[in-house]
């Protein structure tokens, strides 16, 4: 069975379609990918998967049981986790900070025990500590742990969202355009903590823009076009479709040559 | 204990005030009054500095607490201390179930909802004078008494309210540095961000709100004891919007800047009464000068300002030191 099932997926604004009849399927393991030109509902479906958006039809099955009208934060407490395309950082802490705040949903420490320091309480936090240091390093972040988070440049803040998604240990990451904004270096040790958080178990679904990054890293690839499933397939499979490369060079080209 | 460091410094300094300055004014009354402001502000910066809230009507839990245990103990011949409880448990109450709804509400909204919140308790305070004396308040409140120790001088009054004070400190630093902590200032940084995470964000924004307002409760109750007399003018509108100056006086989301906040503006206007007609005028004019200057607010803005001279003066002395700091 399917990590991830969407069917007969619909979104529409004030009577305008974003997503209509969209259906796939994302197994356990791997890198999944969305892509699609601007406007074709690509973050519309992530902020759908994540309970932001509530779909106005179709169903989105998450290990078997129903996602459609959870709350954001029951939906992350199924073990889905995400990044943003424009950077939604807690500027207000530190960037460990921020990471122990993706522990949330492994720990359990309430407003009164925290309030009256109960023995657990300080166990816990050396527990939170170590899980979000353990992130920062992953995504190579370790060394600025204790700098304030408003003091970073744009590339760095962009690891810490997914070092604060990777402390929630979940089975799903979503990641929301990764590489927008960050140059070729940047964009090259993306691709290298992608792969290193696919290869630790975790199942990635990433939307991106960035054609390179998303055909050397993916396994599967969905292309996306005004709301609707374009064709999916592996990296290989895509870069030959003819309609995908009609709706990227454009509708007229393929007209015209026909 | 290298967290709480900034704690015992501060119990010290509230324990030596009346060893070093005995039977000082300033001290047992002015004291007692900046202990209350206090609790008040730190409870309040919980919700408003730490978790990005607003609350314009603060100062109705305290009059809840006070007005609890003003009737309860006059009217009913309760004891103060059962009083008290059923003061925090109507609070409690009150405060989860209007939290619901008035906190879905963000920014002007919020603000507009917990000022009318406020302004409808002090009306019917005001007016159901059968139970709260009306305007004129209610007096003869009872002292209060702890396992027999009678709380009945300046010097212990300041005693009680000093412990209290402490302990609403050493909850709120506790607070912030958890779990919880991290929750509330998540809320404020990105809510929904927070979300993502796991955090029920409606549930963390009423849980601060009911703290604090069980918090106001609770010294309400104590002031009511301290003073016994109370009337609706010490739970108004204005006195709602001095607990927030506090706050922001003092420097958002910091416990200890909060405090340093209430000292000063509980202080100011004693010491400016030697400008006589002109007090508020200057009063006014050293509150515009410090959100100006000190947008940071004042404890905070002197901590950062004290700590980059330090190092602009260590880096005079030994600059390849202060250069492999960096």
């Amino acid at each position: 069975m399917a990590l991830l099932e969407v069917r007969e997926l619909e979104k529409s604004f004030g009577g305008v379609a974003a997503i209509a009849d969209l259906s796939f399927a994302v197994e356990e393991g791997g890198i999944y990918a969305v892509i699609g030109p601007n406007g074709a509902g690509k973050t519309t479906l992530f902020n759908m998967l994540s309970g932001v958006y509530v779909p106005t039809d179709g169903a989105i099955e998450f290990d078997g049981g129903s996602l459609v009208g959870l709350a954001p934060h029951r939906i992350a407490g199924q073990g889905i986790s995400r990044t943003f395309q424009n950077l939604q950082i807690f500027f207000n802490m530190t960037v460990l900070e921020n990471v122990m705040v993706g522990c949330h949903l492994r720990t359990r420490t309430g407003l009164y025990r925290a309030a009256l320091r109960l023995p657990g309480v300080v166990r816990e936090e050396h527990q939170v500590r170590d899980w979000a240091l353990e992130a920062l390093t992953l995504c190579g972040l370790e060394h600025i742990a204790d700098r304030p988070a408003d003091a970073l440049p744009y590339g760095e803040l962009k690891r810490v969202e997914i070092a604060r998604a990777l402390a929630a240990n979940p089975r799903l990451l979503l990641m929301d355009e990764p590489a927008a904004g960050l140059n070729d270096t940047e964009t090259v040790e993306l691709r290298e903590l992608i792969r290193r958080i696919g290869e630790s178990g975790i199942t990635v679904l990433l939307v991106e823009h960035n054609m390179g990054l998303v055909m050397e890293i993916s396994d599967t690839v969905l292309v996306l076009d005004y709301g609707s499933r374009l064709a999916e397939g592996t990296t290989t499979e895509i870069q030959n479709d003819p309609k995908v490369i009609a709706a990227y060079l454009g509708g007229e080209v393929q007209y015209a040559v026909q | 204990m290298k967290r709480l460091r900034g704690f015992f410094a501060f119990a010290v300094l509230v324990a030596l005030m009346p060893v070093l300055f005995p039977d000082n004014y300033f001290v047992t009354v002015v004291g007692v009054t900046i202990g209350f402001n206090i609790v008040l502000a730190v409870a309040l910066n919980l919700f408003i500095g730490y978790a990005g809230q607003i609350s314009l009507g603060h100062a109705a839990f305290f009059g809840m607490g006070a007005y609890a245990s003003a009737i309860l103990t006059t009217r009913y011949g309760w004891n103060p201390w059962p009083a008290m409880g059923a003061g925090l448990v109507a609070v409690y109450i009150i405060a989860t179930l209007i939290s619901r709804p008035i906190l879905k509400l963000k920014g002007h909204y919020l603000a507009m909802a917990t000022l009318g919140f406020g302004i409808i308790v002090n009306i019917i305070m005001v007016q159901t004078v059968d139970w709260t004396g009306g305007p004129d308040g209610m007096s003869g409140i009872p002292g209060l008494e702890i396992f027999g120790w009678a709380v009945d001088t300046d010097l212990r009054w300041y005693a009680v309210i000093s412990v209290v004070m402490l302990l609403t400190v050493l909850l709120s630093l506790n607070i912030i540095d958890s779990r919880a902590g991290r929750a509330l200032r998540a809320v404020h940084g990105s809510d929904i961000a927070a979300q993502t995470m796991g955090i029920d964000t409606a549930r963390t924004k009423s849980q601060i709100f009911v703290l604090s307002a069980c918090l106001a409760s609770f010294v309400g109750s104590l002031f009511a004891h301290q003073q016994n007399f109370i009337s609706p003018v010490s739970f108004d509108f204005f006195v709602s919007i001095e607990i927030v100056t506090m706050v922001v006086l003092g420097g958002m989301a910091s416990t200890f800047g909060a405090a340093f906040g209430a000292i000063v503006l509980t202080l100011l206007p004693q010491v400016l009464v030697v400008f006589e007609d002109y007090e508020v005028l200057i009063f006014g004019t050293i509150l515009m000068s410090i959100m100006i200057f000190l947008p940071q607010g004042l404890f905070v803005g002197l901590i950062n300002g004290g700590t980059s001279l330090l190092r602009r003066l260590r880096h005079r002395e030994t600059p390849a030191q202060a250069g492999a700091e960096n």
